[in-house]
């Protein structure tokens, strides 16, 4: 019958041309509290957004994600006003969409590859996906599956994304999983680092008890390497296999006189301070902070645009960022960097210090800094910023906050034997698996500073490759391949593999 | 859901040296199995409480614990003094952080202790005991009423030298009178090992330098983690930075740059002590209301 047949695809001309904005805190309100600036979206936002999918046959979008989110079947769902049936294929690969939905780099990887980005603003997938996994913790919505006990047992050191992520996919095959945690509470990266107006605390908390309710156990104030160290958990405490995803958290400083003046800090102290510790509570929270009056922050990553926004918060008057590069070259998601603008940041690109002055009392009173240009590509492919002679000036400044990247965090590789390569960051194979049999290692641990679902992405390879190192089934793994003997086989199925039912033959 | 998150880590002794100094001891059997000479634990004593570093004075393997020695100087410690008693539990203790010490092969060995720093030298002083070096014990305190653990350093020292300021004990005078005592009776030392206030450590490596002898001290700067993550505690030692936590809290005596650690103390004085103040003020008005009053 005509009309009946298929839905009509459909074409840019079709779709709500404009993206729809999410809801958000007003900028001179939002400068003074904490809470969450972008509010998201309503049911009605999200439905007109989702029409914005072309349901393309080509999926860039999928491509484009580090853990390849089923993205236009979350939409169509979402369309189809089947809200757990989307949530459903989001955690299918994503277990923390509330997470991934705010924090994502979404310009630089599904979004940044969708087709409607071709003509128009691409589809915002990063805020539909957010708004699903608020939905869950609001209905508290959770996946968990039939979980058969496979007998092993898993640890996972670090609670921060790459960890989360090992361990949820673990769990499921069905090891019983302990998550072993420095901090007084779980969630690495995302408890103390992410401040809450960027990704509430109790958003990180809600999806923990997600984690949970797979039979996951964090163990806090658990050092590992110093309580125990790893080969200890393979050896003495009958961990089947381990997965080390610590971070890059030591920060980098730049080695410039005026470095050890009061009032010079990291990013990462800042940013622990005020949110882990709640320091900008004080005094009903004892951890002090001595705000700056006027502070500049060193860096445009995401971790700068975050020690400059909360100064702005604990009431700074002047904050400023300086950069050595141009906006264009700042590594921060444009958002971030959007909304600091919002906020009465100032920005000092092409600028760099060289020296931070003293105010004769060992505080920090100035930043003298120097003129960049940008020259050649560089290995980064980045133009090379180079200083302009004589370009010398001085920013006043109480309180100066370092956020120019981070190293390998050091503990397990002074406390074990695992082999590490030349910067000092835990070496793998392509599966993740370290030198230490059993042991496997991913996130910024491995590759260095990066982001957040690219450390859930590489907590998924690593547990993929766990399971093939312990026989467990996953569809991923191919377990009968050439090289198995005959001998070895049963229906076509390697003996090793676990978790299939065994026939005796008799002889 | 983790024990520990809910439970916390009980108290099951606690004995006091004086109306500032304490001791508890804490059970946590894996950290006393752990814990080796010269490391520390991070304490938070209650859920909005700050995280501390506090060098382990002692462990017992058998009974499970480890010991720790404070000061109540400023808001967290002095309601640590008022709250933790035998029967409570500290929200947070973690560790063993830090690398521990190297006990080498030194024969003879001077383990100089300030103040409070008498508490972490003590496991040192054992530790080389242990190895079988000449251990000299140096123990430095301001005035008779405040000192504690003689009895502990006479059982593991082959020698003891106790200093106070005003000589109401032992020798008058500072560590470094004891040092230079020790040094012109002994003239084979091979190693120091001294903690204490920084400007008594100072001491100490300026006592030693021109003798030669490796000097170890153990540096207790601010932080927030303990794990190497928020660089607070980077401290100057030689031409180098280095974490407090990571990298030490050893370091060379001869090395470290005192003056720069003692200004970094001071990065929070002011919130600290206005921290005190206020704690101090709401003491003396539960003590008015009648309210529980705190020993001062």
């Amino acid at each position: 019958m005509p009309g009946d047949a298929r839905p009509k695809k459909k074409t840019i001309r079709m779709i709500p041309q404009a993206r729809t904005p999410a809801h958000e805190q007003d900028p001179a309100e939002r400068a003074c509290n904490f809470d969450e600036v972008n509010l998201g979206y309503l049911i009605e936002d999200a439905q007109l957004e989702a029409e914005r999918c072309l349901m393309c046959p080509e999926q860039p979008c999928v491509a484009g994600c580090p853990v390849g989110i089923a993205i236009p079947d979350f939409i169509q769902r979402i369309t189809a006003r089947d809200y757990r049936g989307a949530y459903d294929v989001i955690t299918a690969t994503n277990l923390l969409p509330a997470v991934c939905g705010r924090v994502c780099p979404q310009e630089s990887q599904c979004e940044g590859s969708c087709t409607v980005g071709d003509t128009l603003e691409p589809v915002a997938i990063g805020r539909l996906e957010r708004w699903v996994g608020d939905m869950a913790i609001r209905e508290r919505w959770s996946n968990v599956p039939y979980i058969q006990p496979s007998g092993f047992k898993v640890g996972i050191v670090g609670s921060g994304p790459a960890g989360m992520a090992c361990a949820a996919d673990m769990a499921k095959a069905g090891c019983e999983v302990t998550v072993f945690e420095a901090f007084h509470e779980p969630g690495g990266v995302l408890k103390y680092g992410i401040p809450d107006f960027r990704l509430p605390n109790k958003v990180v908390d809600a999806e923990i008890a997600k984690l949970e309710a797979l039979g996951i156990r964090f163990e806090c104030n658990t050092l590992v390497g110093r309580l125990f160290t790893v080969e200890q958990m393979v050896e003495e405490m009958g961990f089947h296999a381990v997965f080390v995803g610590t971070g890059a958290g030591y920060p980098s400083f730049m080695g410039i006189p005026g470095e050890s003046l009061n009032g010079v800090l990291s990013a990462n102290e800042l940013l622990t301070r005020c949110n882990l510790m709640h320091a900008r509570e004080f005094p009903d929270y004892d951890t002090p902070l001595q705000p700056g009056r006027r502070v500049v922050v060193i860096g445009a990553g995401n971790t700068a645009m975050d020690a400059l926004r909360v100064s702005r918060r604990v009431g700074a008057e002047s904050v400023r960022c300086l950069y050595r590069r141009s906006r264009a070259e700042a590594p921060a998601r444009a958002e971030e960097l959007h909304h600091a603008e919002e906020e009465g940041i100032e920005f000092h690109w092409l600028a760099s210090p060289v020296e931070l002055l003293d105010d004769g009392k060992r505080n920090v009173r100035a930043v003298r800094c120097i003129r960049m240009t940008l020259g050649e590509p560089d290995a980064s492919g980045r133009r090379r910023p180079v200083p302009e002679a004589g370009s010398e000036f001085e920013i006043e400044a109480d309180m100066v906050v370092y956020a120019i990247g981070t190293n390998a965090n050091p503990i397990i590789g002074q406390t074990s034997k695992l082999q590490l390569d030349q910067r000092g960051y835990i070496a793998t194979d392509a599966s993740l698996a370290t030198s230490i049999p059993g042991v496997f290692a991913g996130g910024d641990i491995v590759t260095g500073a990066a982001t957040v679902i690219e450390a859930m992405g590489a907590g998924r390879r690593a547990a993929r490759a766990m399971k093939a190192f312990l026989g467990l089934r996953d569809t991923d793994h191919l377990y009968c391949d050439a090289a198995v003997e005959p001998g070895s086989r049963m229906f076509g199925i390697d003996r090793a593999e676990r978790g299939f039912a065994r026939i005796r033959v008799p002889r | 859901m983790n024990q520990a998150r809910v439970a916390g880590y009980e108290v099951v002794s606690r004995q006091d040296f004086s109306d500032v100094t304490f001791l508890l001891e804490v059970q946590h059997p894996q950290l006393a199995r752990a814990a080796r000479p010269g490391q520390f634990v991070i304490v938070m004593a209650s859920e909005h409480g700050e995280r501390i570093p506090l060098t382990i004075a002692d462990y017992d393997r058998e009974r499970g614990t480890v010991t720790l020695v404070i000061q109540a100087v400023g808001k967290t410690t002095r309601e640590m003094q008022r709250d933790c008693r035998v029967g409570t539990r500290l929200v947070a203790l973690v560790g063993p952080m830090g690398v521990p010490s190297h006990i080498g092969k030194a024969r003879k060995v001077l383990c100089v202790g300030g103040g409070l720093g008498v508490a972490p030298v003590y496991p040192q002083a054992r530790g080389y005991k242990e190895s079988g070096a000449y251990v000299i014990g140096i123990l430095g305190f301001r005035n008779r009423d405040l000192m504690f653990w003689e009895d502990k350093f006479r059982a593991t020292c082959d020698e003891l030298i106790v200093c106070t300021d005003d000589g109401s004990a032992g020798i008058k005078g500072l560590v470094t009178e004891g040092i230079r005592l020790a040094i012109s009776k002994h003239r084979d030392i091979d190693e120091c090992v001294a903690i204490g206030p920084p400007v008594m450590m100072k001491g100490c490596a300026e006592a030693t330098r021109s003798s030669g002898i490796r000097t170890i001290v153990s540096l207790n700067p601010v932080m927030v983690d303990g794990t190497g993550m928020c660089g607070g505690c980077r401290v100057k030692v030689g031409e180098t930075v280095k974490f407090a936590c990571v990298d030490g809290p050893d370091f060379d005596g001869h090395l470290v740059d005192f003056d720069d650690l003692m200004f970094r103390l001071q990065r929070y004085r002011a919130t600290e002590l206005a921290a005190t103040e206020r704690f101090n003020e709401n003491c003396r008005m539960r003590s008015l209301t009648g309210q529980p009053v705190v020993a001062e």
